[in-house]
C-alpha cells in the first residue's frame, strides 16, 4: 500500500490552527514554540520547546498538537522536547503580537527579551521603568506594574493610568 | 475506541551529545551533584507551594505559587538528567517520591519551615542570589546537557531574583514591624548560607572536569549582590559565621525534611505506581 505523506509545509499550516490552551487567540506557531517539523521515514517528528520550565500547559499543548494531527490523518508521530535555544518572547510572531493586543493582552516588547533583566536593573537603579508597556485598550504608554506575576506564569499584571483598566502583559524573558 | 489510545505519540527529547554521560568513573559524583541541584529546587519549590491559598495578598500568593512552579520545572530537568546518568531505570518521579531523607542532597537552608513572609522571602532571596550565580556559571558548563538546563532555568531565576530583591528592599526599608521581621529572618538564616559555597569531594570532582564552577568562586559576586540589596533595605549583615549549619548536601538533614517528605511522598508510598 502506498501512502502519500503530507508535506512539511502542510503540517506547519495545520499546527497554525492549534490554539494555545491558556490564550486561545494565538496558535502554537504564533507563540513560536514549534521549533522543527520533519519526516523521519514515515514518522512525523514535531519538535516543541517549553515556554516556562514549569508551565502546566505543556502536556495539554502536546496533546492538542497530537490530536489535531491525528484528525488530519497522521498515524506515526513523535513529539520531541527541545530545550535549546531557550524560548523567549522574541519567538512570538508579529501576527501573534497583533492578536494578543486585540485580545486585551499587551504583547511583549520586541527585542527586550534577551537583555530585559539587565536593562530593568539599570533602569530601576535610575528610578524608572525600562519598558514601554502600551495599554492594549487605549494605547496609552502611561501604565504601571501591579504584580510581576499574573493569571498564568507567562504574564504580569499591569494597570493603565489613563483609561484605568487593568490588563495582562505577556512578560519578556 | 480512539486512535489516540491505540498509538499514543511517543515523546522523546532532542539531546545534544554529551560524553560525560558515558564516563563510568564520573557517574557516582555526577549523579550525586545532579541530585543536589534537583533536590534544592524540589524542596524549596515544595516550601513555596505551601503558601498557596495562604498568601497575605492575592498577588503574592500567585507569585509564590508561580515561583514554585518554575522550581518544580527545574527539578524535572535536573532529576531527569540524574536518572539518565544513573541508568538504573529510575525516573525523575522515582527519585522525587521514593527516596528517603538520607538520600536527599539539598542544602539545609531550603528545608527550614517557612515561618512568616519575612523568613520565606529572605530565604528565597538568599537562595535566588546564589542560584543566579550558579546557573550563570553552569550555562557555560563543559557538559552540554547541564548547560542547556542552566540556560533555560537562568531566565526564570533572574526574574525570581529581581522580584525578591525588590521585596527585601520594600520590607526592610518599610515599617518598623516589617524591618524587625526582615532583620530577624536574616539573622536566623545567615548561618545556613555558607553550605551553598562549601565544596566537598563531589563538588571538586565536578569542577575538575569542567561541569560545575568552583563553588568558592561564586561567593564574591553573591556577596556583592546581597550587600547591595541589604544596604538599600537598611538591613545589617550579621557578624556571625555564615557556614555554621552544614551536612544537607551529604544527606545529614534537619528534622524538618522528614515532615516534608511524609507529606510529599504519601501518595506514592500508600498507592505505589499511582498516576493520572
Amino acid at each position: 500500500m502506498s501512502v502519500t505523506l503530507p508535506s512539511v509545509n502542510q503540517v506547519w499550516n495545520w499546527l497554525g490552527e492549534v490554539p494555545d490552551p491558556e490564550i486561545p487567540v494565538i496558535s502554537v506557531t504564533d507563540l513560536g514554540i514549534v521549533r522543527d517539523i520533519r519526516w523521519d521515514g514515515d514518522t512525523l517528528v514535531v519538535a516543541v520547546t517549553p515556554t516556562y520550565s514549569g508551565c502546566p500547559a505543556t502536556a495539554v499543548i502536546d496533546l492538542a498538537i497530537e490530536s489535531h494531527l491525528r484528525e488530519h490523518g497522521v498515524r506515526k508521530l513523535r513529539l520531541e522536547r527541545r530545550l535549546s535555544p531557550p524560548w523567549t518572547t522574541d519567538w512570538v510572531t508579529q501576527e501573534g503580537r497583533d492578536k494578543l493586543r486585540e485580545y486585551g493582552i499587551a504583547p511583549p516588547v520586541d527585542g527586550t527579551a534577551s537583555d530585559g533583566r539587565t536593562i530593568a536593573r539599570a533602569a530601576r537603579l535610575a528610578g524608572r521603568s525600562n519598558l514601554m508597556i502600551e495599554c492594549p485598550r487605549c494605547r496609552s504608554a502611561n501604565t504601571e506594574r501591579i504584580s510581576q506575576f499574573g493569571s498564568t506564569p507567562c504574564k504580569a499584571s499591569y494597570r493603565c493610568k489613563d483609561c484605568l483598566e487593568p490588563f495582562d502583559y505577556f512578560k519578556c524573558h | 475506541m480512539t486512535a489516540l489510545a491505540d498509538i499514543s505519540a511517543q515523546e522523546t527529547a532532542a539531546r545534544p551529545d554529551d560524553p560525560h554521560l558515558a564516563d563510568a568513573e564520573l557517574k557516582p559524583a555526577f549523579f550525586d551533584w545532579l541530585c543536589r541541584m534537583g533536590d534544592n529546587t524540589l524542596i524549596l519549590g515544595h516550601r513555596l507551594s505551601e503558601w498557596c491559598g495562604h498568601g497575605p495578598v492575592l498577588e503574592e500568593d500567585i507569585a509564590l505559587a508561580n515561583t514554585a512552579l518554575d522550581l518544580i520545572g527545574h527539578t524535572q530537568m535536573w532529576l531527569g538528567l540524574a536518572a539518565e546518568v544513573e541508568d538504573k531505570g529510575r525516573s525523575a518521579d522515582d527519585l522525587a517520591f521514593l527516596r528517603d531523607a538520607m538520600k536527599f542532597r539539598n542544602a539545609k537552608l531550603v528545608e527550614l519551615p517557612n515561618g512568616d513572609m519575612a523568613l520565606t522571602l529572605m530565604r528565597e532571596f538568599l537562595f535566588d542570589a546564589w542560584h543566579f550565580e550558579m546557573l550563570t556559571a553552569l550555562a557555560k558548563s563543559g557538559s552540554p546537557r547541564v548547560a542547556e538546563i542552566a540556560a533555560k532555568a537562568l531566565k526564570e531565576v533572574s526574574y525570581h531574583l529581581e522580584r525578591t530583591s525588590d521585596l527585601i528592599v520594600r520590607l526592610g526599608d518599610g515599617t518598623e514591624e516589617s524591618h524587625h521581621r526582615m532583620q530577624d529572618a536574616l539573622d536566623r538564616l545567615w548561618p545556613y548560607t555558607g553550605e551553598l559555597f562549601t565544596a566537598d569531594a563531589v563538588d571538586e570532582a565536578m569542577a575538575k572536569v569542567g561541569i560545575a564552577p568552583v563553588l568558592a568562586d561564586l561567593q564574591a559576586a553573591w556577596e556583592r549582590n546581597v550587600n547591595e540589596v541589604l544596604d538599600e533595605a537598611t538591613l545589617r549583615k550579621p557578624e556571625t559565621r555564615f557556614d555554621v549549619h552544614q551536612g544537607g548536601k551529604q544527606g545529614r538533614h534537619t528534622e524538618h525534611l522528614g515532615y516534608i517528605l511524609a507529606e510529599m511522598q504519601f501518595l506514592q508510598r500508600a498507592y505505589p505506581g499511582a498516576s493520572w
